[in-house]
């Protein structure tokens, strides 16, 4: 009798070609049964009718290069992004004097330098440049732009605009509401009634009112109860509007992070003798925040877009001033408005994801420690 | 000790830019223009300047605050350079050079159509040229006061030319493309009614809306305001497969609005406006106004400040209309820089013509 025995292992062979590569790929993931496979090819169908007629608009048959609307006004003419060249300046920085662009170039390049040593985990002397951005950097921004002094021209802030007037807004927006909102976080959580009323009073009071009437009681009812002739600067009343609802939104945020810190960590805190705001800076607000930082970055978003509706009170920023430009009958076309708004959603898409993917990350450094 | 340096520094930056901020700047622009002003002038003034609060106010400001609107084609929008272009904008440069003989003195305020009123009673502008309507109840209880017209706008229809149209009668069994709860809607109606026309009316809320269903063919007409035709005519696929109607069945004069009370100041935005037509009348352009000062014509000298300053009884220089002309234009060349035939508008004079051509444009005499 004899038998077989297999003295070296048989060779591996290679997997099935049905179950590898791109058709293998295709058949785990797109075809695997009949609900996935007509999903698939509902999908499909969608992008093959939306995706080449938009790149043939927006490629193909766009206008590139042109003097006015001409071009963009023949027939079968796609995108007019020659309107977008010839106003790209206005966009970027509303009617600021062209000789003077170097001073928001400036203060933008000084911005993000500080806001990056800020974000950088582990920089040396971060709390007193955090400190800085917060009250240093909104002064020396004002002068610098505003001017006036010191040799330098005032630039009215009626000629600010574009995308420099979105990023004022929605900056200092952003920069005030934080420590605003989690000032009154703490005061709604508060033992002392009149703090906590006062809180929740505000809180409500701003949460509860449009951003839109807001901005209008500022632009339009406001010069009515003062008195003649005192005007205060429209874009400031803007600001204030902006960067108080925002503070009531970033307080609930953070109040839900306050709620989600166990009571241990308090009576702990209180055990080791620490003072109130001992225990809040170092032992609870860190992990509070931690928690709750894809609703500030949430928040931060909204606000970003919201600074959009600044138009309705004559304040031209970059979403108003590109609106503003359909009107330039030089270039009407009826691709114009189109090329527009796809400049603008692009625009806008490049900050909110980029705030969001820095969001992200932050999480994923602050929770190492839960990750194990 | 290392941990001070850091504070020290945040301290002394901060203080240094807390008083950076808070001293008192330089003096800007606007003052020193005031003294600029020669000494006779200035005795000129002075009488005039305590009657007029508004004149006063602007001469101390050094520029004119003008209400225009967020964008309105040949009326008031950016051009490529983001200065404000138009007939609304033209008057308001008109009246810096008649005030200050520099057109270009004028800070704009862009106002919605809901603010425009409020801006103005509350200051905060000095003239409203904002493509408004001068009606009663706005000229009575609204607390304006309306100098002149700039435009006679009207409603009209809109219809494609291979429709062979040429009269708004000719619309029996029509549809109508037009904005909902305007106006617009209502004149449309009563119009086709009185004539004993048939129609239907297909309304939407935004403009934007309205234009598409006209292009795609769901209306033969669309109709709102001559104007506005004109401008939307240039988002249509084919424009010139598109004719505007010859009639205007309402009426919509647009022109500058002052706050009630400053009659002086109501004055100057007027006789701007009438300097401007009665240049073109009189064919004095912003190309032979120099040529024309030497003109035997006495209304030519009057009016450009050879003979008689005039303009010294408004309160302004002797060559306030001079300089109007010089620097922004008379009537004609206004409209059709900003409107007319070779623009993209391409808006006919029609109404807009002198009352010498069978339009509406009639000044008052400069005497």
């Amino acid at each position: 009798m004899e038998t077989y025995v297999k003295t070296r292992r048989h060779p591996a062979l290679p997997a099935p070609s049905r179950q590898t590569g791109l058709i293998g790929w295709m058949r785990r993931n797109l075809f695997s049964s009949a609900g996935n496979t007509i999903t698939t090819l509902v999908c499909a169908a969608i992008i093959a009718l939306t995706v080449p007629p938009f790149f043939n608009w927006a490629v193909l048959d766009a206008v590139w290069y042109a003097s006015d609307g001409s071009l963009c006004r023949a027939e079968g003419a796609g995108a007019c992004w020659a309107f977008v060249e010839a106003k790209f300046g206005q966009f970027i920085y509303g009617r600021y004097p062209a000789e003077e662009i170097w001073r928001p170039n400036l203060i933008l390049l000084l911005f993000f330098l500080n806001l990056a040593a800020v974000l950088t985990p582990r920089m040396p002397y971060k709390g007193w440049l955090a400190a800085t951005l917060l009250f240093i950097f909104p002064m020396f921004a004002w002068g610098v732009l505003h001017g006036g002094k010191f040799g330098l021209s005032v630039v009215e802030t009626s000629d600010w605009g574009g995308l420099l007037l979105t990023l004022v807004i929605a900056l200092s927006g952003i920069l005030a509401s934080l420590p605003l909102g989690i000032l009154l976080a703490l005061g709604r959580r508060s033992k002392l009634p009149v703090i906590r009323t006062l809180s929740v009073l505000f809180i409500e009071f701003w949460r509860g009112v449009p951003l839109v009437t807001v901005l209008f009681m500022a632009s339009v009812m406001l010069p009515l109860f003062l008195p003649e002739g005192v005007t205060f600067d429209l874009l400031l009343r803007a600001i204030i509007g902006v960067a108080l609802f925002a503070s009531a939104y970033m307080a609930e945020v953070v109040r839900g992070g306050l709620q989600a810190v166990p009571s241990g960590q308090y009576e702990a805190a209180k055990a080791l003798g620490l003072s109130y705001w001992q225990m809040m800076g170092l032992i609870v607000l860190p992990q509070a925040l931690r928690v709750v930082i894809p609703g500030i970055v949430n928040t931060f978003i909204g606000l970003f877009k919201d600074t959009t509706l600044v138009l309705i009170i004559g304040l031209f920023d970059f979403l108003g001033i590109i609106r503003a430009n359909f009107t330039d009958a030089n270039w009407a076309s009826p691709n114009t408005a189109a090329t527009g708004y796809v400049f603008a959603a692009f625009v806008f898409w490049m900050f909110c994801f980029a705030m969001s993917r820095y969001s992200l990350y932050m999480e994923k450094q602050l929770s190492q420690g839960e990750r194990r | 000790m290392r941990n001070q340096a850091p504070a020290l520094i945040f301290g002394i930056v901060f203080g240094a830019l807390l008083v950076y901020l808070f001293l008192p700047g330089a003096p800007s622009g606007p003052a020193r223009d005031a003294q600029e002003l020669s000494k006779a002038e200035q005795e000129n003034l002075a009488p005039e300047a305590a009657r007029g609060g508004t004149l006063r106010v602007v001469r101390e400001r050094g520029e004119l605050l003008c209400g225009v609107s967020q964008g309105l084609p040949g009326f008031s929008n950016p051009d490529d350079e983001g200065d404000w272009r138009g007939i609304d904008v033209d008057v308001c440069r008109a009246m810096a050079a008649a005030i200050f003989g520099d057109a270009s003195k004028v800070r704009y305020r862009a106002l919605s159509a809901k603010e425009r009123f409020t801006a103005l009673q509350a200051g905060e502008i000095d003239v409203l040229s904002r493509n408004t309507t001068w009606t009663l109840t706005r000229d009575t209880v609204l607390g304006l006061d309306f100098a002149g017209v700039t435009y006679y706008d009207g409603q009209s229809f809109m219809v494609r030319r291979d429709l062979k149209v040429s009269s708004v009668l000719e619309l029996d069994q029509a549809t109508i493309c037009a904005n909902t709860g305007t106006t617009t809607e209502l004149n449309a109606a009563d119009y086709f009614r009185t004539h004993g026309l048939e129609f239907e009316m297909v309304v939407f809320e935004k403009t934007d809306e309205v234009i598409a269903a006209y292009d795609a063919g769901r209306c033969e007409a669309y109709t709102t305001d001559a104007s506005g035709l004109y401008a939307e005519r240039l988002k249509l696929k084919n424009p010139d497969e598109h004719i505007i109607l010859p009639e205007v069945i309402s009426k919509e004069p647009l022109g500058p609005a002052v706050r009630q009370g400053d009659d002086r100041w109501a004055d100057i935005v007027r006789w701007t406006l009438y300097a401007m037509i009665e240049a073109e009348e009189l064919g004095v352009n912003s190309a032979n106004a120099e040529q024309m000062k030497k003109s035997d014509n006495p209304s030519i000298r009057r009016l450009l400040g050879v003979e008689n300053s005039y303009g010294q009884n408004l309160g302004l220089r002797g060559d306030w209309a001079f300089q109007i002309i010089t620097q922004v234009g008379n009537y004609g060349e206004i409209f059709e820089r900003n409107v007319g035939k070779n623009t993209p508008l391409g808006i006919p004079r029609g109404l807009n013509a002198l009352w010498t051509n069978g339009g509406l444009m009639y000044a008052m005499p400069v005497r």
